[in-house]
Order: structure tokens, then sequence, then C-alpha cells
């Protein structure tokens, strides 16, 4: 019987190496061109400016990793920011404030995951009506910006910790937490080996017996608790609530796990790499902040260069994948 | 043959393990199962007998709670059960390995052995216990993989018998394995019979569904044949003879068609073949083989499924490409790249899976027959609609589609009147080789008459025709000359006296490891 | 078979105009004034007119089992293309050929990604989506570009009798309704869309079908992109047919096209399109905010999924064939 050894670094790692290389070729290129890039300091900030773009991808990587995709989560971010803002005007504490926020993300996302599920609706449609009723809530609530002005929410925002000589904000710290719960949670249970396995192949998942229904509502329950979470992260960043904050978003998000090296097919991929993509795409925004000259629509069409490459990227891989077990039909 | 006193029925001091009694399953119009009885007993391999339709799936799908009983019960070691779906079943140890691989090739291979039951420690998946634990059941089976590696890295066989170790992880008391063998070659399959050895060696009870009669006498103790959703026979296999077990298989259905003449020599045959095969092969499909077929000739192809007989038709029709080999269209090579050139040269091809690879069946009636000719003609020449609409007229006369309405949609006709829209869809190419894949399965008798007269009257219009079937009977009657196919291999062409049912029956059945014992 | 499936569009239709005539009861007037028409029912049609056109092309991308996500960016270079051109000082009729060519081979592109790499649509079409606006931006170099040209201010603004959005839109769907009916393209579409594989036996070259179709939704949308800026003279590469996509999609699936692919219904797309428009409009009338107009299409999703869904009793017994077949046999048996 032959037994092909398998390739030294196995081909699932390679797009993830790939956005670790493009990651260190970016930040390198920003270093030699301007004097004081290379700093701890513009590192950590990558991490505070782009802490709930971090929270984001990590709920959209379980998304995409089961074969879905979550259009509603800037809409759902935008929402966060509002009941924030409008419930601490009310007087809420910041605590309840906090809890209703997750709670509503949740919920949310538990109800485009039942409509997916149940109703078999397609998860882009799903998501769209999740995306078209979060914008309009906000918009319920007030169609103009409100103000955080609650002191709790303040000093969170404002506080940052010293870490050497460089400081990161509560927010980073939020971001990362997340992303070690996410990388347990996907690795170390077989809620997430489920969902790898959903992605992998939805009816083998369900023949194997295992929890394959229940995993697919799960991920946009937590995609949702992520969004809202990240709305969390963005009232701090921004200190107010509005409707037509995080517009977009959630193309930025989808870019950034897709470069971080995760198969919009689904099964394949890591939140590391995801956190990866965003450091990338973040990276890329520095320097033509840097650059000065270069205006800021060169990011968009970067993003979308670097999307196109790891799209093909993906597919030599698939097609690699498909010659070495001669499935190719023609 | 289902009588009680038969001695197959019984094994002394031994009770079954499985036992299936009367067991019907009807879908809409069609008894997928009639009335059948069946016994798996612990220790033994039994191997599932019959051709597509007979009904082996839905016997495994009704075992496995996936399809609800409509008369009947299940026995599992004398306790009645009812299964809701497959999870029920094989927590009740019926373990089922499908043909198609069902696991997950972006997981481990030792994850998808233990995924469901693995060890854990504090709540967390201990990885390397469940590598440990997979290593160990792997090894069992003599295979020496890396239980880290990704199930997707290693060829079919290797999924194939993890898949095994995964089901009999479990401690399966029964296991199925439905066509498992369909992708592997020999020394792959010899040692997946190793492991089903080791298996039964320990008492599982093993279900065995295969179409390779070589495996079937390799493998089995016991053998069940089906046909058309009913028992036809139940043996001990070295009590029986491969003619046997063929003739139980394929049945014989005689009377149905006793106005279509046996055609012989109608018209002197043209000397010069329209379309002459070298070589061709393509590997995994078909072994490379020699075919000439000549205008006005209906060639029949026979052999049992899965012995390469669809394979042979789609190299010829450019669905597949051939590694080997070449093809002759009047003497001058031809390159089969796709479909698309093989219709352009006059090659029509009726696949045998209408709803999958024949009907558009959101479509009309008329659509559906000028598919291909509008296809030939690219989107912007539309067929004019007084054309179609005279084509689709005459060919819902001439092969009697009922409904007759151009408008109909064609998923809401019967089978045989799909198969007659398909048929004309690709007469209407004025191909000058048909290729006609099972063009009578599933269809009422009625059809199938109609069929099979068009079939002669396009060969005694000059047409060259490849038939398909799975009915020697047919095969013999309505083919000139028959090419008879076995475990991917073309191994004998007969013709005029030779070509009778009892021959290309035997051909089929010979094998070359077994002595031929003539029942 | 597709009266009864646009039913319920075509009543949800009906609802919306008894709703606002409740509220405004003119709602239904029309006035002929220096030889324009004038009235709320032609607002509806001229603000809804890009999507429309729009959705049209959409409708034939995924009856083909595609899905064009870049279109709003597609339009939003046109605009930009165009407008730039102009204030360089070129002729308007030039300037909009130029944006229609660009439009074109961005459709090739999508095209090429879809039929040839073979890069699932919504994917392929990402790439030009979030890459488009910074190609538009970059024409524009992130101005709004202001003109002033009264040529061009005919495609979205001008009247004839009826305003000219409103004639180009009803003309592409009677075109493609022509182009449909009397070339194969409807049907080929349709059959590569129903079963890939029965098509590609039958020879049919589903490549050249689905570039076809991913090049005319890429001008439809360059067309709309041209109408959005003419209507206010200038090109905003950032805000111009934003998600424009994803009411043009909404408009095709309330208009009971299969996001699946296969069958589709013009008919039905332009239903959708004016629902979409009739809502906006309505939300306006009785007063609410109109961002809260998303609320109400969020409703209307949620309700269309709900009817299109297999049945909803069986969908939650969690019934395990596919929705599709299922369809199949109640088509059946309503026959």
């Amino acid at each position: 019987m032959t037994v092909i050894a398998p390739p030294r670094v196995p081909s699932r790692f390679l797009p993830v190496i790939a956005t670790f290389v493009v990651f260190v070729l970016t930040f390198g290129a920003g270093s030699v061109r301007y004097e004081g890039f290379a700093s701890g300091q513009i590192v950590a900030n990558l991490f505070i400016d782009n802490a709930f773009l971090i929270v984001l991808a990590v709920g959209m990587t379980f998304v995409i990793l089961t074969g879905g995709i979550d259009l509603s989560v800037g809409a759902v971010v935008a929402l966060s920011t509002m009941i924030a803002a409008a419930a601490l005007r009310a007087g809420w504490p910041a605590w309840l404030t906090m809890l209703a926020v997750l709670a509503t993300g949740s919920v949310l996302g538990l109800g485009m995951g039942l409509m997916i599920h149940k109703l078999r609706v397609q998860p882009f449609i799903a998501t769209l009506a999740g995306m078209f009723l979060a914008r309009g809530l906000c918009f319920v609530i007030s169609v103009e910006s409100v103000s955080i002005k609650d002191p709790a929410f303040r000093a969170i925002a404002t506080e940052s910790i010293p870490l050497g000589d460089v400081s990161i904000t509560y927010s980073v710290v939020v971001a990362l937490l997340v992303v070690a719960f996410a990388a347990y949670v996907l690795h170390l249970t077989r809620f997430g080996r489920t969902v790898y396995a959903v992605g992998g192949n939805e009816s083998s998942a369900t023949l194997m017996g295992l929890a394959a229904g229940r995993v697919k509502v799960g991920v946009y329950v937590i995609s949702g608790f992520c969004s809202a979470l990240a709305g969390l992260l963005f009232s701090f960043y921004m200190l107010s609530g509005y409707g037509l904050h995080a517009v977009g978003m959630e193309l930025d998000v989808i870019a950034a796990v897709v470069v971080g090296g995760t198969l919009l097919s689904g099964g394949v991929g890591y939140v590391v790499g995801s956190v990866v993509g965003v450091l990338v795409l973040g990276t890329v925004q520095t320097i033509i902040s840097f650059e000065g000259t270069l205006s800021s629509w060169w990011t968009k069409i970067v993003i979308g260069v670097l999307l196109l490459a790891f799209i093909a990227l993906q597919r030599l891989i698939v097609h690699r994948q498909r010659d070495l077990q001669g499935l190719s039909r023609d | 043959m289902t009588d009680p006193t038969n001695p197959a029925r019984t094994r002394p001091g031994n009770e079954p393990l499985v036992d299936l009694r009367g067991i019907t399953v009807e879908f809409p119009g069609v008894k997928a199962l009639q009335d059948v009885d069946f016994r798996l007993f612990p220790g033994e391999v039994h191997a599932l007998m019959g051709e597509n339709g007979a009904g082996k799936s839905t016997l495994i799908k009704a075992l496995t709670g996936v399809h609800a009983l409509d008369t009947g019960e299940i026995h599992l070691a004398g306790e009645p059960v009812s299964f809701a779906g497959p999870a029920q079943a094989q927590a009740a140890g019926i373990s089922t390995v499908y043909q198609e691989v069902n696991l997950c090739p972006n997981l481990s291979v030792a994850e998808n052995i233990l995924l469901g039951r693995e060890p854990r420690r504090f709540g967390a998946i201990n990885g390397w216990a469940m590598r440990a634990r997979a290593a160990k059941l792997l090894s069992r089976m003599g295979l020496t993989i890396d239980p880290g590696s990704a199930l997707g890295n290693h060829p079919i066989a290797v999924q194939q018998l993890v898949a095994i170790a995964r089901a009999v992880a479990v401690d399966a008391r029964v296991l199925i394995l439905d066509e498992p063998t369909s992708s592997l070659d020999a020394g792959e399959v010899a040692e997946l019979f190793r492991i089903i050895r080791v298996l039964r060696d320990e008492g599982v009870a093993i279900l065995f569904v295969t179409h390779f009669l070589e495996q079937v006498f390799q493998i089995s103790d016991r053998v069940t044949v089906l046909r058309n959703g009913k028992v036809v026979g139940e043996h001990d296999t070295p009590k029986l003879s491969r003619i046997t077990l063929v003739s139980a298989m394929l049945g014989r259905e005689l009377g149905v068609l006793a106005e279509v003449e046996r055609r012989t020599e109608r018209r002197a045959a043209d000397p010069a073949p329209l379309l002459v095969a070298e070589g061709l092969g393509r590997s995994g499909a078909i072994e490379p083989f020699d075919l000439e077929i000549h205008a006005g000739e209906v060639v029949g192809l026979a052999g049992l499924l899965g012995s390469g007989r669809t394979e042979l038709a789609r190299l010829l029709a450019g669905a597949d490409r051939a590694d080997t080999g070449r093809v002759l269209l009047d003497g001058r090579p031809l390159r089969l790249r796709s479909p698309r050139t093989a219709l352009a040269k006059g090659i029509a091809y009726s696949s045998e899976d209408r709803k999958a690879e024949g009907l558009v069946s959101d479509l009309t009636v008329r659509d559906n027959m000028i598919l291909a000719m509008q296809a030939a003609r690219g989107w912007a020449r539309q067929v004019p609609r007084r054309t179609a609409d005279e084509l689709v007229a005459s060919y819902l006369a001439r092969l009697d589609i009922r409904p007759a309405n151009p408008d109909a949609v064609v998923g809401t006709l019967s089978g045989g009147n799909q198969q007659k829209v398909l048929l004309a869809r690709w007469l209407i190419t004025r191909p000058r080789l048909l290729i006609l894949d099972e063009p009578t399965r599933g269809i009422d008798v009625g059809a199938k008459a109609q069929i099979q007269q068009v079939v002669a009257d396009l060969a005694a219009d000059g047409m060259a025709v490849l038939f398909i079937s799975a009915e020697l009977e047919e095969v013999v009657r309505i083919c000139d000359r028959i090419v008879v196919l076995r475990d991917r291999h073309k191994i004998a062409e007969l013709s005029g006296a030779d070509a009778g049912v009892d021959d290309v029956m035997e051909l089929i059945a010979s094998g070359s490891t077994r002595v031929e014992v003539r029942s | 078979m597709s009266n009864r499936r646009l039913l319920w569009p075509a009543l949800a239709l009906v609802a919306l105009l008894l709703l606002n005539l409740v509220f405004t009861p003119s709602f239904f007037a029309l006035r002929l004034q220096d030889g324009h028409l004038f009235g709320s029912l032609v607002d509806i049609l001229r603000n809804g007119a890009p999507t429309l056109l729009i959705a049209l092309g959409m409708t034939l991308v995924i009856a083909t089992r595609g899905i064009d996500l870049s279109v709003g960016a597609v339009a939003a270079i046109a605009g930009a293309v165009a407008c730039t051109h102009i204030a360089d000082g070129g002729g308007p009729v030039t300037a909009m050929a130029l944006a229609l060519v660009l439009c074109a081979v961005l459709g090739l592109w999508n095209g090429f990604l879809v039929s040839v790499v073979g890069i699932q649509p919504i994917i392929a079409t990402l790439v030009l989506m979030t890459a488009g606006r910074g190609i538009a931006m970059l024409l524009t170099e992130g101005q709004i570009v202001t003109i002033d040209d009264d040529v061009y201010r005919q495609v979205g603004a001008g009247f004839l009798v009826l305003p000219i959005a409103i004639l180009i839109s009803l003309a592409v769907l009677g075109g493609v309704a022509l182009a449909t009916r009397r070339t194969a393209l409807g049907m080929l579409v349709e059959s590569v869309g129903v079963n890939p594989e029965a098509s590609r036996l039958a020879g049919v070259r589903a490549r050249t079908i689905i570039w076809t179709v991913y090049v005319f939704v890429a001008l439809c949308a360059g067309v709309a992109g041209l109408m959005i800026s003419s209507n206010v003279s200038a090109a905003d590469a950032n805000n111009a047919g934003l998600w424009i996509e994803l009411d043009a999609i909404l408009a095709v699936v309330i208009g009971g096209t299969s996001l699946a692919g296969g069958r589709y219904s013009l008919t039905g797309t332009l239903l959708g399109a004016v629902i979409i428009q009739t809502l906006t409009t309505t939300v306006y009338t009785i007063g609410v905010p109109p961002e809260v107009t998303l609320v109400f299409k969020a409703v209307v999703v949620i309700i269309v999924c709900l009817l299109q869904a297999p049945r909803v009793a069986p969908a939650l017994r969690r019934a395990p064939a596919p929705p599709k077949a299922e369809q199949e046999v109640e088509e059946v048996a309503v026959r």
C-alpha cells in the first residue's frame, strides 16, 4: 500500500505563513523607508487602532470556517455603539449597558443563525437582512450622533497600560483575550473541531454524528457576540454612538480573514491568521498615512490586490490537493 | 428462495445479529423494497448484490434509519429496534462506510477517527491521547500513517480505510460497507480484505455491497441477491456458481418485445468503419480497448454495473478525456476535447443519469429538446421558432411523448417520457453515432418497447448506435454485435449466432481465478 | 407557475401603494407641466431607475448561479470616468462611451475570474467591490468632481415627457426581454443555472454564457452610474451607488428568482425594484426618518425568505430534503 508522505510544511499552513511573510515585508518596507516606523509603539498602535477589527475578524473566522458569511458585522458594530451611547445617556450603569449590548448582538446572531439553519436561507441573504435591521434600528434610536460622556467608559477608553516603553489600551487586552479564547475553542473543544468539520464537509459531519446544526447556528451567535464586543471597543475608540459608524467594515473584516489565509469555502483557516491579516491591513494603512502624498484610496486598491493574490494562492493550493488525490474528473 | 427450510437460511447454534422481516419501502410510484427478509450473523461477511435500482442502498438506508419502513420490522440481537437516523444506528453498534468517503478532508486522521468520542483532559480535547489512540487503531489495521496529518493529504484508498477505522472505533457489532472498493486498485482491495477478515474473525457482522463478482467470491461467506426490490436468492458463497449468481442478478424478462425481430445482416455492413477506437483508455475508469463501429449497426455493451460500460461510452462522447489511445472518425484522427467537439462531429451521448446529467428539469419540453441544437449554434443565433416548433411537434408524435405539450415543464413528465424527450434532443442534432447509456432503465414496459423500436429504425436508416443496458435480453435482442466488459476490461466481442444471452452471461461470469462450474 | 410566483410581490406592491393613498390622497395624481410629467409615481420610477437597471443584469447573473457584488463600485467608476473626462474638456458623448467601455472591461475581468479561473462568484467580485471604489477615487483624486454639461445632465435629470432615466431603464428592460426571447440567451442561461453538467454534455458553452452575463451586468452598472452622477452633475466616488448591489440583489430575490440559479423572472425583478423604491417613498410619506427604511427592508427580506422557504411548517420539523426538490414537487402538485 502506497502511503504518500505528507509534505514537510502542510499546505494548510501555507496561506498563514504567506500572510505572515507579507506582514513582515510590508512592515519591513515601512521601516526602511520611514524613520521611526520600526518602533514598538507603532506596533502597539497597530493593535490599539485595530482592536475592534481583530475581535470582528475572530467572529468572522468562525462563520467563514463553516463556509458561511456574515455581512451584518459592521451594522451590528454601529448598533452597539448606538445602544451603548443611548443607554448611558439614559443613565444606565456602564456594566448593565455593556451587558445589554452584548446580549443584543448575540440575539441578532441567533436570529440569523436560525434563519440560515432552520429556514435554509442563504447566509448571504439572512445576514443582509440582519445588516439592514441593525442599521435601521440605529436610526430608530437616533438619527444623530450621540456622544458618550459616562466617566467609566471614558476611563476605560483613555486609560493606557504601560508595557516597557510602549503602552497599550484595555481594548487591546480584550482583543487578545478574545483571540486566545477563540483559538482554545477552535482547536481544543468538540465545538471548535465541529466548526472545521462542517466547513470541510457538512453532510459528512452530520453522518459522523456531530452536532452540525447546533454549530451552524452557534457560529452566528459567536459572530454576533464578537460584533457587539467590537462595537463596545469601537465606542471606546470613538466615544460616540452613530448609525453611520463602521460603514463597510464587514468588507474590511472579510478581506482581513481571507488575507489571513482562511478559505472562503470553509474548513481551513486559523484565528491567528486573521489577526495577522488585520495587522497587514493596518500596516498598509499606516504606511499610506506616513507617506502623506499617497492618498487613502490606495488602501482600498492595495487591499483589493492583496485579496486577489490570496484568492489565487488558495486556488492553487486547492488544485494541488486535488491533483494529489487524483480526484479531478476533467 | 425465502423458504425457511432452505439450509442457507439457518446457521445451527447461532442466532442472527440483524434480522429484517418483511421489509417494504415505498417511494411515490415505486416499491423500492418489497417484502424483503434479510439476516446477518455475527462473524460473517455477507455480500449484497444487485444491479442499479435493485434496492441495495434502500435496504441499507432502511436498516440504518434513513428511510422509514412501510411494513416489516428490524431485530437487532433479538430485540425489535427502530432507528430515527444513522446516528442512532451507530449508537446501537451499526456503522456504515459509504462509497464516497464521508469524512472531513480538512481534519486530521486522528480527528476523523475519534471526533465525537475524543479523549479529554480538563474539558479540552487531549490531542496527544487522541493521536495515540488513533495510532493504535490504525496499527491494528496495519496502517502506518501519521494520525496528525490531514486526511485530505492521503489517497482515497487510505481515506477509505480511515473511514473503516472510525466505524470500528465505536466497537461496531455490524459493519456495513457500501461499495467500498469502487475506487481502489487491486493492491488496495487486498489490504481492505485483510482488514475485513481481521474484523470478521473478531466477530463483527459485515454487510458488504459490491458489484465485482471476483470480490464476492474472494471475501464473502454468504450472498443475497436483490432484483427490482425483491430478494431473488440467498446462498452460501462456496456452493454458488458464478453463472447462477449472474443470472439471478440480471434476471430474464421474456416476451416484452416479441415484435422487434432480431435483425441479422439486415444490410450489408458498410465496409469502412465510421468510428475506430485504438487503445483508448483512462486510468481508473476503463483499460485500453479497441472498437469499431459501422454506420447502420447497433453495437451493444454488456457487463455488470461498474464493468466500465459507462466509462467507455463517456470517452467516446468526449465527456471524459482519455489518457491513452486515439479515436478515428472516417479514418481521420479526432481529438475529443469536450462533448461539444463530439457533438460537432456527430457523436451524441445520452447519459445513464437522466436527472443529474440529462434533463434541465425546470425548463419546458421544447427547450430540453432543442438544447443541444441550440448549443451548437451559440446563443446569438436562436433556432427559428417555426423550425423549433416543427421539430418538437414531429418528435412528440414520432416518439409518442405524452402529454404532447411542448410547453410542459419536463420535470413533471413520467420517466419514460423524459427519456424520450432526451432521445429527441440527440436525434434533433442528426448524429451519425448515437450513444445510449441505459435508455430504458426505470421506465415502463410500453415506453421501453417504443425506444427499442426507435433504435432499430434509426440503424435501419443508417445511423450507428452504441447501446448500453444492464438487461442482457434487451442487448441481445436489438444489437448486431455485443462487446462484453468485465472489471473495466473489454473481454470479448460477439456477433451472429454466438451472441445469445447464455453466451454473454457466461463470459461475464467467467473468472480468471476460478474454475467454471456450469449449472 | 411564474404567475403564481409573482403573486406575493404584486400584492405587496398594491398594499404599499394603497398605504400611500391613505396617507396622501393625492398620491396617484399626475400632472403635465411644460411637457414634463410629474407625480409621486413618476418619482418612484425615476429614483428606482438605477436599481432596476442593475437588477436586470443581476437577474441574469443570478440565474447562472452567480452573483456580482462589484456593481456599486463599477457604477462609481463609470460616473468618475465620465465626469473627469468632461471636466478635462472632453465631450459628453465620448465621456459616456469611455465610461461604458471601461465598465465592459471590468465585466470581462469579473467574468474571467468566475468562468475561466473558476473562483466562486461572491469572492471573485468581492475583489472589485473592494478595489473598485479605490480606483474611482484614484480617477477623481478623492474629490467630488462637479461638472456643468447640459447633454450629460439629460441622462439622469432630463425629461422626454417622462424622465429620461425611466425611459432608459424601461428600454433596457424591453431590450433584455427581447434579447432573451429572440436569441437563445435566456434559455441557455437557465439551462446552465439549472443543470450545469447536463448543459455541458449537451454542448453548451457555459463559459461564454457566464462571461456574457457578467459583461452585461457591468454595462448595466455603468449606465446606472452615469444616471446617478448625471442627476447631481457630479461624481462622488465614495457614495455613488453605495449599497446599490444589495438593493439590486434584493430586488431580484423579491421578484422570485432564486439565488440558487435557474429560472428567472424579469417582470419579477421589475416588481422587486419598484417595491424597494416604493417602500423608501412610503417611509418618507408616513413621516418616519428616511434612514429607518432599512428596518422595513429587513422586514421585507425576512418575509420574502419565509414565503420562499420550502414552506415554513416542514422547515420547522427539519425536513432533510433540499428546498429545490421540494419546490419541484410542490409545483407538480399545483398543476
